[in-house]
């Protein structure tokens, strides 16, 4: 069920982002949803994609560190305190949320919400119970 | 495992007996040097020294030093000690620690430096069966040139590869079935992790033994090469004043290298103050050439820090030996007060799991050192989260902290994006002395 994420470590520096996003663009990779995370440092790259085989294929023969994990994708109503109850629901489980972030839909009234926790297997069945539509893969490509 | 010898009269000779032929030939150099480059014999006359005062060894604590400084001074022919016609080659340094030196080699010269070579691929095991890889850099830095004309000695089927392209290497180490390689530590760590990025595994290559020296490494740093690449890691010594790699080799014993003491002659001195001490203790090290005719340098100080040692070696060899260098009395930084050698950076990494792939930055900011270390993250201990990165930064500056006594600032950065310039990994960038 889960969906995948690209994960890439890169220097907080000029440029390290449009020479990525150069990449996927040269590879016909079409972003559907992006996050940093950044420190003085370095910066944690983090992308949902409409194919992550060839985006981890092209950006590893590039050299770049690139990780990908699996992570819950959850369908929101797109309405003040939507997400608050679908935190709730997890809070509930006692399941943490390591990261999170958003994106909304183009055409729908929908927002999704990607979500990083320990256990996506729980996490997906709390939501799952509580009513919630979860994302799949095949919904990412339809995006 | 039988022990082969290149030249093993001179290899396995009498200790007596190679104190005798040393001084015959250290009679005999003195007198061409005197006679030949002024430089040094203006050196020796300000202190009162005689070639007729040099009888033997036992009194070469009487001739003068020389330093890189002189070398710069009398650059490029005031030490010459043959008409150039007589020479055949120049070779030059990297000119990583200042401006170039540039050496002189008549054919004499070219072949000594060259049978030092040789001896050092023989034994690392090598025969006329092998196939001898080289990925030292070509043209003036000594490394290509050295072991190029070594592994022609010992009749090896010679791979003149050069540095760099790493694909290009690797296809040629499996198509052509490349058994020993030469080259630099940091470029050997950095062939094995390309292979093992391609999916080779050790067994995949024919490779048996690897040369690897021109620059400082590590007993973590030769073990994680021999496991990559599968191979024997053996270290050659040598620096472009004194010929070029192969003043120094190790053998299968793996615990220091012999001295091709037959053409340099070593002596460990204070650094401070430039007194002989005895065999045993650490000091600065200091080659007098033997029987080199055009650019013989007579008690030139390596700057090297190391030990000498002439205990029995396994491998029968008489030559005596000498210790990785320690550092050098140029390249030991001394940040807020405290000596910091990079080679205890490099122990740090290998024993937390990390390529030795670093770079330490020394600034000075509110009259303060400032220590950052950028270690290059590996695929294996990658992370999305960014509490976990900080995590490791943070145990990483608690080793180092351990290790050296001041606390670094440590920055993972992405593999690969640390420069590596002709080989040679810049270890060092210290920018309190552009102030």
């Amino acid at each position: 069920m889960a969906i995948k994420q690209l994960t890439i470590f890169v220097q907080n520096k000029k440029g390290a982002i449009v020479s990525i996003t150069d990449i996927l663009a040269e590879n016909n990779v079409n972003l559907r949803a992006l996050s940093i995370a950044e420190t003085e440092d370095f910066g944690i790259l983090r992308l949902i994609v409409n194919d992550d085989k060839t985006a981890e294929r092209v950006l590893s023969e590039q050299g770049y560190l690139i990780k990908t994990v699996d992570v819950v994708g959850v369908k929101i109503g797109d309405a003040p305190g939507k997400l608050t109850s679908a935190l709730d629901v997890l809070d509930e489980a006692d399941i943490n949320v390591e990261y999170l972030y958003a994106f909304m839909a183009r055409t729908e009234k929908h927002a999704y919400v990607v979500l990083r926790v320990e256990d996506n297997n729980s996490a997906e069945t709390a939501l799952e119970k509580a009513g919630f539509h979860l994302i799949t893969e095949a919904d990412i490509n339809k995006l | 495992m039988a022990q082969n010898y290149y030249q093993k009269e001179i290899e396995t000779m009498p200790s007596s007996d190679m104190k005798k032929l040393q001084s015959e030939k250290l009679r005999k150099q003195v007198k061409h040097v005197y006679e030949n480059v002024e430089y040094y014999r203006n050196l020796m006359d300000e202190k009162g020294v005689k070639p007729e005062d040099i009888n033997g060894i036992e009194d070469l604590h009487k001739l003068p030093f020389l330093t890189k400084a002189d070398l710069r001074d009398a650059y490029p022919y005031g030490l010459l000690a043959k008409p150039l016609k007589e020479c055949v080659r120049i070779q030059s340094t990297s000119g990583t620690t200042g401006r170039r030196v540039v050496a002189f080699y008549t054919q004499h010269d070219v072949d000594l430096w060259e049978d030092c070579c040789a001896r050092a691929i023989v034994a690392a095991g090598g025969t006329k069966e092998d196939v001898c890889q080289v990925a030292y850099g070509y043209g003036l830095f000594t490394g290509g040139a050295g072991l190029h004309g070594g592994s022609h000695k010992v009749g090896c089927l010679t791979l003149p590869m050069s540095s760099g392209n790493t694909d290009r290497q690797i296809q040629f180490m499996e198509d052509l079935g490349a058994t020993i390689l030469c080259c630099t530590p940091s470029y050997a760590a950095y062939i094995g992790e390309s292979l093992k990025e391609q999916g080779y595994k050790p067994e995949d290559i024919p490779l048996k033994a690897g040369i690897f020296g021109a620059e400082p490494w590590t007993e973590e740093m030769r073990k994680n090469i021999e496991e990559t690449l599968g191979i024997k890691a053996y270290d050659i010594y040598g620096l472009t004043e004194t010929s070029g790699p192969g003043v120094a080799f190790e053998c299968s014993e793996q615990t220091g290298m012999h001295i091709n003491e037959d053409h340099f002659l070593a002596e460990i001195i204070d650094p401070d103050t430039g007194e002989v001490l005895p065999e045993g203790e650490k000091g600065e090290l200091v080659f007098t050439a033997l029987d080199k005719e055009a650019f013989p340098l007579l008690r030139y100080r390596t700057r090297d820090i190391c030990v000498l040692s002439r205990k029995k070696c396994s491998c029968g060899r008489t030559l005596i030996k000498m210790a990785k260098p320690m550092g050098r009395t140029d390249d030991m930084l001394i940040i807020r007060g405290v000596n910091v050698f990079p080679s205890q950076i490099e122990t740090v990494l290998l024993n937390e799991g990390y390529q030795p792939n670093y770079q330490i930055i020394v600034d000075r900011s509110n009259n303060t050192d400032t220590f950052d270390v950028h270690v290059e993250m590996t695929p294996e201990q990658f992370t999305d989260k960014v509490g976990d990165v900080l995590k490791m930064e943070k145990s990483l500056a608690n080793a180092m902290k351990t290790m050296l006594g001041i606390n670094p600032a440590v920055h993972l950065v992405p593999p690969k994006s640390i420069v590596r310039s002709e080989g040679k990994a810049v270890r060092v960038i210290d920018k309190r002395k552009l102030v």
